[in-house]
């Protein structure tokens, strides 16, 4: 049962890690962007999602989110829509570290040399090929570890979709702990757990590090 | 939105916002209490000594704050040593349980942000320092733990920021901090959105003052780095 639990909030965490990247990704490019419009609207973004604690974002997202579809759809004549906590707990926290991704990625392109960039007009590439052949894969290794980060914190926070009800490793550990009377033990193999999610993104990132810095001397 | 059900609640709200403030401070000041030691221990070179304090910061960096604090609050019943002693007086009320479970928490956090510091300490002010003729502990005293803190300052308060986000966990086990008072206004009248929103607001204004509070500190502690003016 734990198991399960298990699955699915590894399904939660590498949905919301998609979302946050795509989100991360546009943010980064608004926050660098010449449009000052662009530009506030990505730092309203960041400034708000890293000044609210992810759990009221959450229940923003789910109790209130759920009226105003409604009310939306009210008004256009579609049918009761109900958002599934699964939905509603992978859409904030894509949402909310997609904020803390935009840093990173915004950093990670701020420290890709400008010569490269230079060098890659000259070639006449367009902007969009710039970003893709360029920017993009140089910007990789100096994200890297701040990526990790957030993808560790990211992992941790799977653990507030319990709070909305989704029924998660820890839902259903508080679910058999109060059936046998161990609830010590079960919330123990749920830490455990995400010591083994932790530990093993731990291995696998600096695998990745390792990869990504291949042409980086080191002393 | 409804601003009525707000305005009408606000001392709920406010009553709320001091007890965040007291969970906050409380398992800060305690944390940070913990974590010196624990950063000292973890810095060893005495295996033996160090890889407790490492343990400890793997576990609580490695696992939720949520899954933490369910271990305290629902865990410790568990174990009947613990219902007879003295120490229950505290595991059942929630309100100590969330502020063991944050300071042990941020204890483990701390306690890394200070070894990080701790290891770059210039080696040279170590060599300073026995050249003067200091013990080991004045070396610590005056040189090194200073040193590290002044270093430690910019993570330490974003640190500062994640125990207060963490602090709304705390609305989850019956609490009436912020976010369990968003939750009573939600649940009496109704109005999710602006309840939360309102949370949300208050806890946004005390980011901001605890980034400005860094931001002063920051200056004062940063004062001989600062480019010379004229």
């Amino acid at each position: 049962m734990i198991l399960e639990g298990m699955v699915l909030t590894i399904e939660v965490a590498l949905l919301s890690l998609l979302i946050a990247v795509i989100l991360g990704l546009f943010g980064a490019i608004a926050k660098l962007s010449k449009s000052r419009i662009a530009r506030g609207i990505a730092t309203v973004y960041t400034t708000l999602i890293r000044g609210i604690p992810d759990l009221v974002l959450m229940t923003i997202i789910f109790y209130g989110g759920q009226i105003q579809v409604n009310n939306l759809g009210d008004l256009l004549g579609w049918d009761y829509i109900d958002i599934s906590p699964f939905i509603a707990g992978t859409l904030t926290i894509g949402f909310i570290f997609g904020a803390y991704m935009t840093e990173t990625f915004r950093g990670g392109i701020l420290a890709v040399s400008k010569g490269e960039i230079e060098a890659a007009h000259a070639f006449g590439m367009k902007r969009w090929q710039v970003f893709m052949r360029i920017t993009l894969p140089l910007m990789i290794r100096h994200a890297l570890p701040g990526f990790g980060n957030n993808w560790m914190v990211l992992a941790k926070t799977t653990a507030l979709v319990s709070v909305i009800g989704l029924h998660d490793m820890l839902y259903n550990a508080g679910v058999a702990g109060g059936a046998t009377r161990q609830p010590f033990t079960f919330y123990l193999v749920v830490a455990l757990m995400y010591l083994c999610i932790t530990g093993i993104s731990d291995i696998g990132l600096r695998w990745v590090n390792r990869r990504f810095s291949v042409g980086v001397r080191t002393v | 939105m409804d601003y009525n059900v707000i305005v009408d609640n606000l001392p709920l709200y406010l009553e709320g916002l001091w007890v965040t403030i007291q969970l906050v401070v409380i398992a800060l000041v305690s944390g940070f209490g913990l974590a010196v030691p624990l950063a000292l221990m973890a810095v060893s070179k005495i295996s033996f000594i160090s890889y407790p304090a490492k343990a400890y910061i793997y576990f609580f960096r490695g696992t939720p704050l949520l899954v933490q604090m369910f271990l305290l609050y629902y865990g410790m019943g568990q174990f009947e040593a613990i219902r007879e002693s003295v120490f229950w007086m505290l595991f059942k009320e929630a309100y100590w349980c969330s502020i063991i479970a944050f300071a042990l928490n941020t204890a483990g956090y701390t306690a890394e942000i200070l070894r990080g510091s701790i290891e770059q300490t210039p080696f040279g002010e170590t060599e300073a320092s026995y050249a003067c003729g200091m013990s080991k502990f004045t070396m610590y005293r005056r040189i090194i733990l200073p040193g590290s803190f002044r270093r430690a300052l910019p993570a330490y308060g974003n640190e500062v920021i994640f125990m207060l986000h963490g602090s709304a966990l705390a609305g989850v086990i019956t609490i009436v901090d912020l976010f369990g008072a968003a939750k009573i206004v939600n649940s009496r009248y109704f109005v999710p959105f602006e309840s939360f929103i309102t949370a949300g607001f208050f806890y946004l204004c005390c980011t901001f003052c605890i980034v400005w509070f860094f931001k002063w500190v920051e200056k004062h502690w940063y004062k001989h780095l600062r480019p010379r003016t004229s």
